[in-house]
């Protein structure tokens, strides 16, 4: 017990890693900052060109979401990062990270959005039109905020798993949370910083976990 | 321009050299992901089928290990079976802890998913079952689970494709899968056709299966 106590939560240590910790946390807040926002605008981009008639426009969507969703993350970050430079490119982490969510979350979130899409009847559209609304009014004012709602749950769900994800960051050494908690415990010798990192995972998702189990229930009541 | 890009990315004899090595850490990701599928989805359905007893205490700690393993990110959870636990005297190979890992992760969604499932069968099946005079057990095994089951494949099968591809995170600690044996490759050639080869190792894996999701979420579909 005593052991556990000085090797998992050992307080001093916490105090000692903590401005360390801390920036880390920033740096993940930070990301999610700008990967979340980035995916969601490139999911509902895609979703929108699959919504196209154009057959081509709709096969290249596919393709795209399907191509990116059979990489596991870490890999196509370790591409960009590992990789592109052989180009004679000079990228830094944070781009690096950022361009490999893109890629990954913008088809999550792209599929998403197209089942929402999809989920609006086709006569609210037609009864749209014939207001005299602009087919991009249509769009704007009557189909996605509609079929942005009716896919919340995913959406929350989704993104839980995005500020997650940012924890592979660290692989590539963005100095974000989980790093900075390796960082301090190769630095101590002591494995406190990593449950801690693992604490604040913890108390920031929890709610968000919460959230979407009351959507999930919701859901299930509906049927 | 082009040459020097082949030459880069698409290096024939460097690709050649590595081409086992990456095929050695393909076995590895099937059986490491096998595995993970069979624990996590076999531990996830057990322990539905167990909330749906009912126990208050049982169901209790059930919740809490779900959402703390949704709430997690699963390199923190490798991360600390395999750096942290090693300071009490835990020692796991990498193979090990990402298996561990990624099995609880999947147990915990697999497990939501299942109840998920048993809560949308109609009240109303269970007491026409136990009214006919069958037993809770024969109820749930013989009436509510099989379409409970139906209904959780297509999320099941999404979820799993998404954790299984998580085996990529093994690379941290050391498990010589695709991509750790491609990084190994990039950095003794100094040539990052390793890299392609591993990234093509994971389509050639991942495509049908992910292709595979898109067909059973429309062959599953709750049709109302």
């Amino acid at each position: 017990m005593e052991q556990i106590i000085q090797s998992f939560f050992n307080i001093e240590i916490v105090i000692a890693a903590f401005p360390f910790l801390l920036r880390g946390l920033a740096m993940t807040v930070l990301l999610c900052l700008v990967v979340i926002p980035l995916g969601l605008f490139g999911g509902l981009s895609l979703a929108l060109v699959s919504t196209a008639r154009s057959v081509l426009a709709k096969g290249l969507v596919v393709v795209y979401v399907d191509f990116f969703r059979a990489f596991p993350p870490l890999v196509l970050l370790i591409f960009i990062y590992f990789g592109v430079p052989f180009l004679g490119i000079d990228l830094h982490a944070f781009t690096a990270v950022t361009i490999g969510f893109f890629l990954n979350t913008s088809s999550y979130y792209g599929e998403i959005f197209r089942a929402g899409i999809e989920s609006i009847p086709r006569g609210q559209k037609e009864a749209a039109r014939s207001t005299g609304l602009t087919s991009v009014q249509t769009m704007v004012f009557v189909v996605i905020p509609q079929a942005t709602r009716n896919v919340i749950p995913d959406l929350v769900s989704n993104t839980l798993e995005v500020v997650k994800l940012t924890s592979i960051a660290s692989v590539v050494a963005l100095p974000e949370l989980l790093y900075a908690a390796r960082q301090a415990q190769s630095i101590t010798y002591n494995a406190t910083p990593i449950i801690f990192a693992g604490m604040v995972y913890l108390i920031c998702l929890w709610p968000l976990v919460r959230i979407l189990r009351r959507f999930e229930h919701k859901k299930v009541a509906l049927h | 321009m082009l040459n020097s890009f082949l030459f880069t990315y698409f290096n024939l004899p460097v690709m050649a050299e590595y081409l086992p090595s990456i095929l050695e850490g393909f076995i590895l990701t099937v059986e490491l992901a096998a595995a993970i599928v069979v624990t996590g989805i076999l531990a996830g359905f057990m322990l539905a089928v167990l909330r749906s007893f009912r126990v208050r205490f049982l169901n209790f700690f059930i919740v809490i290990f779900v959402d703390v393993l949704r709430a997690l990110p699963p390199l923190v959870i490798i991360i600390l079976f395999y750096f942290a636990l090693p300071s009490v005297g835990v020692r796991m190979s990498g193979f090990t802890a990402t298996w561990l890992s990624l099995s609880l992760v999947l147990t915990a969604f697999a497990e939501e998913i299942f109840w998920a499932g048993i809560l949308a069968v109609p009240k109303g099946q269970w007491e026409a079952a136990r009214s006919t005079g069958m037993s809770f057990l024969q109820t749930l095994g013989g009436v509510v689970l099989p379409q409970a089951v139906r209904i959780t494949i297509p999320p099941l099968t999404n979820r799993t494709i998404a954790i299984t591809k998580g085996t990529a995170l093994g690379a941290v600690v050391a498990v010589g899968e695709i991509l750790n044996q491609a990084q190994t490759g990039l950095s003794h050639s100094y040539n990052p056709s390793p890299l392609t080869l591993g990234a093509l190792a994971y389509l050639v894996l991942f495509i049908p299966v992910v292709t595979l999701g898109r067909w059973v979420e429309t062959r599953f579909a709750w049709k109302r």
